[in-house]
């Protein structure tokens, strides 16, 4: 018999496919229908964030946080307010924390709800993403009610939060921690125990704790891979340490374990947010520091010297003092940092956006390899990649 | 929290006495200043010394000074689950001088460097796979670099003629508004449009 010379398979998918999760470019070498080697092309929806946050006063700077990771923007305005807050050396009042918290932990379901179902949906479920899509309509209909805006909020701003919250929407939040429960469950039925879930999903893209650490996977990711660190527990920040929650860990690091610990940080979030609810007490939102927070427009009418500051901040804004600092909070997706130098003036002279998915991405690599090309999707959508925060 | 930093500030100056250049706790954060040539041997020694245990390489961070001869800082941002504590390690380079790259010493490293290398242009020696990441393909000059202007110097569209995308200068319709909000008395370095008059003034008398 003539001997075959074998080749390995060179195939492109991207950057256009609804598994990418967004425009991700995979250059994949295959072997038969075995990866042999991936090569994550990004960047193509980089819109220099950095640079234009450079070039924007500190308060201009809050929307492009939200346009980051756009599953879970409120988190990220959060990172950005505790950096400057750090600087300006600004406290913030434990109503505007618990507000804080409150709309973080929203935004971490609204995440978790997105990621475990699309994921569920790359390995063949259709069923859930409908019934948890529900579920982040009412989500942006909360964020609605406080900020105006169902995805862009900006409300999270250093100093405090922009507005106090309408007093019924505690009551609809409350309403909603009750009946939301049930909808967890029917997804949790459908996907725990679903023997074509975990045929996908098992012992798929294992990452082991070591591998994990090199690879700075943070978040879920890292838990899923059995290290207990949480940012909300270890450096807690703006109040968490009052709150009682578990950090779930995985065992394996494989794709089910990751699945397995959003879930449970999922109802965690739930009991988070009841927990907010029940320590709210009425008072300021927003730190009282008139150099740094503008003041209420009912103010403005009455005093002059309100209308000064109000018409100073909006054009000129705040200065802060010089010095830089690294802040990082829990995002749903991992550790979101935000490294931030100041020289003084009134525009960030650098600031640095740490996007988790950037680092897990990069862990596609070896995740991957020996596995065949339908993991792919199953792998990707277990790392939980927005490519708002990985590209900028 | 800033006593824990001092002790661990001094852990780390006493093990590397000679690499340490610079040590500055402030805002709760330590940050140490080394040599660029010696970037591997201190990253090294935080990752495994029993008293750091810096196990994670959390981000890399390119800053840059124009006016100074090593105009770009890299920062590392280390993180010790252990100890609980950051630290960030800094080294100064210029436009040709390469940085030793880490990649070894962490393998996340490799795509931070990229960025890095993309974004400002500093280079890493020894990063196995030293490519642009963010930017297009084909892309020229160091965006984040504060020479280079807000607006680029190419834009892209779909050309119709040539049926497919083409570069052309960037034109704007309107100038690009920067406005400069600080006040002249507090370090704004513009002049107020009529304060040229007065100037002129003043040399007529004298």
């Amino acid at each position: 018999m003539a001997e075959v010379q074998l080749k390995n398979y060179n195939m492109n998918v991207g950057p256009q496919h609804p598994a990418a999760h967004g425009v991700l470019r995979l250059i994949t070498e295959l072997d038969g229908e075995i990866v042999e080697r991936i090569d994550p092309h990004i960047g193509l929806l980089h819109r220099g964030t950095e640079k234009l946050i450079e070039n924007k006063t500190y308060l201009q700077a809050v929307p492009y946080f939200d346009r980051l990771d756009y599953v879970s923007p409120i988190n990220q305005e959060h990172a950005f307010a505790l950096a400057v807050e750090r600087l300006l050396e600004c406290e913030v009042p434990e109503r505007g924390q618990l507000i804080r918290i409150l709309y973080s932990e929203m935004g971490r379901i609204s995440n978790h709800l997105m990621n475990l179902t699309t994921h569920a949906m790359d390995v063949g479920a259709m069923t859930p993403i409908l019934w948890a899509f529900e579920e982040r309509e009412k989500l942006m209909v909360f964020r609605e009610r406080a900020s105006g805006a169902r995805m862009h909020a900006a409300y999270i701003r250093p100093g405090g939060v922009h507005q106090d919250l309408p007093p019924e929407l505690l009551d609809d939040v409350w309403e909603w921690t009750e009946t939301f429960p049930a909808v967890m469950q029917d997804v949790e039925t459908m996907l725990v125990e679903n023997r074509i879930f975990k045929q996908r999903c098992v012992d798929i893209g294992v990452a082991t704790d070591e591998e994990a650490m090199d690879w700075a996977f943070t978040g879920a990711c890292l838990r899923g891979s059995g290290i207990a660190w949480d940012l909300r527990k270890s450096q807690p920040y703006d109040g968490y340490e009052k709150l009682k929650f578990d950090v779930p860990v995985g065992k394996y690091g494989d794709c089910y374990d990751r699945f397995i610990v959003r879930v449970e940080e999922v109802k965690q979030a739930v009991s988070l947010i009841r927990q907010c609810l029940e320590n709210m007490k009425p008072g300021p939102v927003s730190s009282m520091d008139r150099k740094v927070v503008p003041p209420k427009r009912t103010e403005m009418k009455q005093s002059m010297e309100a209308l000064i500051q109000h018409f100073k901040l909006y054009t000129e804004g705040y200065k802060v003092p010089e010095g830089e600092v690294y802040a990082a909070i829990e995002a749903p997706k991992g550790e979101f940092g935000v490294y931030l130098v100041s020289d003084g003036s009134n525009k960030p002279y650098r600031c640095k956006i740490r996007a988790p998915g950037f680092a897990h991405l990069q862990a596609m690599e070896f995740l991957t390899k020996g596995h065949m090309l339908a993991d792919i999707p199953a792998i990707l959508g277990s790392l939980d990649i927005v490519f708002g925060e990985v590209d900028r | 929290m800033d006593n824990d930093l001092v002790e661990l500030g001094e852990t780390i100056s006493d093990a590397l006495d000679n690499e340490i250049v610079e040590k500055v706790i402030s805002h709760g954060e330590l940050t140490i200043t080394t040599r660029a040539d010696c970037i591997v041997k201190v990253l090294t020694f935080l990752r495994d010394d029993s008293q750091c245990k810096f196990s994670q390489l959390i981000d890399i961070a390119g800053v840059d000074y124009p006016e100074r001869t090593q105009r770009f800082d890299v920062v590392y941002h280390l993180l010790s689950m252990k100890q609980n504590q950051r630290v960030a390690v800094k080294v100064c380079t210029d436009e040709e001088t390469p940085v030793p790259s880490v990649a070894g010493v962490f393998s996340t490293a490799t795509w931070f460097e990229r960025e890095c290398w993309d974004m400002y242009g500093v280079m890493f020696s020894d990063n196995p796979d030293l490519r642009r990441i963010l930017t297009d393909y084909g892309f020229q000059g160091f965006p984040l670099r504060k020479d280079f202007p807000l607006s680029g110097y190419v834009e892209v569209r779909y050309s119709d003629e040539h049926k497919r995308v083409v570069y052309e200068p960037v034109t704007l319709t309107q100038d690009l508004r920067t406005f400069d909000f600080m006040s002249p008395w507090e370090g704004a370095k513009y002049i107020l449009p009529g304060d040229e008059k007065a100037e002129e003034a003043g040399e007529g008398e004298g």
